[in-house]
């Protein structure tokens, strides 16, 4: 059956693709990259549907790499929730490559190349099922990250690289450490033989296997840019290029996957003394995480400094939700999971589009001139705004009256009611500030000249229109997330379908 | 044995968060380089620690876990790797900022 390589084409795709970026093209390279880019980009946003579609039929998927099987070899797990963040990865790679192919890429070498890698290791990160190939796609996704942020070069970028990068060699340090600590006490690396061998922990090894876990919070949390370990992410997304950070708008979402998937997985209901193991952390840290966010937002003169906040706030509802522990906290913290990737990633490219288009004054949230294509940019603000902000009739509002529906009637369930709906308060004051500072008090005069293409609009448009398709099929999705709950909290088929592969069920591996 | 393996790892990780701490980006690189060290020092030791044994399950009764060794292997060709870059990184701060000092504030809008 072919559809069970399905499973790595995602990871081989973009793969290849980078390998074949790094080749000369001859005397005009750029367009022959921009070419292959965009049609690996479709090749795998197509792989990505084809292979929700066949979990969603025939469930999960474990490809044993090499055909050793689970545990002793490294498998790729693709079940609901894994193919679900693929596809989302690529259909936020799509428009973000468009518009980067609109001379972005011109700004420093090897952008294609790099921005492949990048996409190969957030999708493989994704795919794993082995926590220490986690591991490795990690150090893929942030060497290419590495490589990205300094897209463009100048001094500002060069020291926010410079201390993004020594912050996550510190991370990958920690996270080796916790996973020498779990393989030490349980003896296995596979996610799926390591739940079941936590479960079994007594005593000290428990204790061990308890440190082990939560150093491997830290090192999610500086991927996810949870409360004390955040400080990198305003300034790096500020500022590297528009097309860079929007493509980043996913990377946090790595952090909060890998939180959902081990401490659900290994550290979750089934876990015996280390039941729901960071369920308590991640309340107090996910509403910090919010509050910080919204000092933050008050605090900024810059739309895009304004929009690296609004990630901040996201990541604070995603994992104040997820820490419910309920399936309806993790359905909805899944579906505004979504919607907030998609959202921020166009703003992101907003911003960096009307920066251009503003001239001197760039990104800061200051009167200047008109721009050259003040109403598109003015309506896809306005749009942009309003899903963002969540009210009706966009994405953003049914993601949050999701989320305030699952919150629980206790003390936990009014402090999120509460610390949620002033974000959104203060969500729409900075945004109505923007707007009427950027937008409305215009000089008087000629509006600038310089005109961005019409491709980088359209870049932006697709981003938008998904928030829209999130609004009409919102019951589907939710459906859908819905199921991608049940099958995450059903931690016990998880282990019997990922380590015995037996030969009779016709999705497994021949 | 055990003792002498964690006191090494120990006191590496202990100067290597000193290391880290300062302010200047020669001393964090140094830090960080060290830090790696201990990380894979820790690794390999999560196999057990064995002498005389064969990495392999065979028909002698002594045998070390090969797997912290494989593992040990990713780990240092990444930390290599990475370790070059940042000390590319920090000399080109250095270039471009004019001090090592990694908080460096000054005024002034970013450059695109």
């Amino acid at each position: 059956m072919w559809q069970q390589h399905l499973a790595i084409l995602p990871i081989l795709i973009p793969l290849f693709t980078a390998l074949l970026q790094l080749l000369p093209w001859g005397d005009r390279p750029q367009p022959k990259r921009r070419a292959l880019g965009l049609a690996s980009s479709i090749l795998t946003l197509v792989c990505a549907a084809l292979l929700l579609v066949h979990v969603n039929q025939n469930g999960m998927l474990v490809y044993a790499l090499g055909d050793w099987s689970a545990p002793f070899g490294i498998v790729l797990v693709l079940d609901k929730l894994s193919t679900l963040m693929i596809l989302l990865t690529a259909v936020l790679a799509l428009p973000v490559l468009i518009y980067g192919c609109y001379t972005e890429d011109n700004l420093g070498s090897h952008f294609h190349a790099l921005f492949q890698f990048q996409v190969m290791g957030i999708i493989g990160a994704f795919a794993t099922g082995d926590l220490f190939n986690l591991f490795v796609f990690f150090e893929v996704l942030l060497i290419s990250s590495y490589g990205l942020m300094m897209h463009g070069g100048g001094k500002f970028r060069v020291r926010s690289t410079l201390h993004y990068v020594l912050l996550n060699l510190l991370g990958s340090a920690l996270f080796l450490i916790s996973v020498g600590t779990l393989y030490a006490t349980t003896g296995t690396l596979n996610m799926a033989d390591m739940a079941v061998k936590v479960a079994q922990l007594s005593g000290d090894e428990a204790a061990l296997a308890r440190a082990g876990g939560f150093m491997l919070l830290a090192v999610f949390g500086i991927k996810a840019a949870i409360l004390p370990l955040h400080f990198w992410l305003p300034q790096a997304y500020s500022t590297t290029t528009g097309v860079v950070a929007a493509l980043f708008a996913i990377m946090t979402k790595v952090g909060v996957y890998s939180i959902i998937r081990v401490y659900t997985l290994i550290f979750g209901p089934e876990a015996n003394e280390l039941v729901w193991l960071a369920a308590d952390w991640l309340w107090i840290l996910g509403i910090l995480t919010l509050i910080f966010g919204i000092i933050g937002m008050l605090g900024t003169r810059d739309f895009r400094l304004l929009v690296a906040y609004l990630v901040i706030v996201s990541v604070g509802t995603l994992l104040a939700t997820y820490s419910f522990s309920s399936a309806a906290g993790i359905s909805t913290a899944l579906f505004y999971l979504i919607h907030s990737t998609v959202i921020t990633g166009a703003l992101f490219l907003l911003a960096d589009v009307m920066a251009f288009e503003r001239g001197k004054t760039a990104s800061r949230i200051v009167t200047g001139k008109r721009m050259a294509n003040h109403n598109t940019y003015a309506v896809m603000f306005l749009i942009a705004a309003i899903a963002i902000i969540g009210l009706p009739p966009l994405s953003g509002f049914a993601g949050k009256l999701m989320i305030l529906q699952a919150a629980p009637v206790s003390t936990s369930g009014f402090w999120l009611w509460g610390t949620m709906l002033l974000a959104t308060l203060v969500m729409l004051i900075m945004m109505s500030r923007t707007g009427s500072k950027m937008i409305w008090h215009t000089l008087q005069g000629k509006p600038n000249e310089q005109s961005a293409p019409i491709g980088k609009r359209v870049a932006i448009g697709m981003l938008l229109s998904l928030s829209l398709i999130l609004t009409i099929f919102a019951n589907p999705i939710r459906d859908y997330t819905d199921s991608v709950a049940d099958e995450l909290l059903d931690t016990q088929s998880y282990p019997t379908t990922v380590i015995a592969p037996s030969s009779g069920e016709e999705n497994q591996y021949e | 044995m055990e003792t002498l393996f964690s006191v090494t790892v120990g006191v590496l990780t202990a100067c290597s968060v000193f290391l880290i701490l300062r302010g200047r980006s020669f001393p964090v690189v140094v830090g960080i380089t060290m830090l790696s060290y201990a990380v894979n020092l820790f690794l390999f030791s999560t196999g057990r620690l064995t002498i005389d044994g064969a990495p392999i399950l065979g028909t002698n009764t002594e045998y070390a876990d090969p797997l912290p060794q494989a593992l040990v292997l990713t780990a240092i060709v990444i930390g290599f790797a990475m370790t070059a870059y940042s000390v590319i990184l920090a000399v080109r701060t250095r270039g471009e900022i004019g001090t090592d000092e990694v908080n460096e504030q000054d005024s002034g809008e970013s450059s695109r």
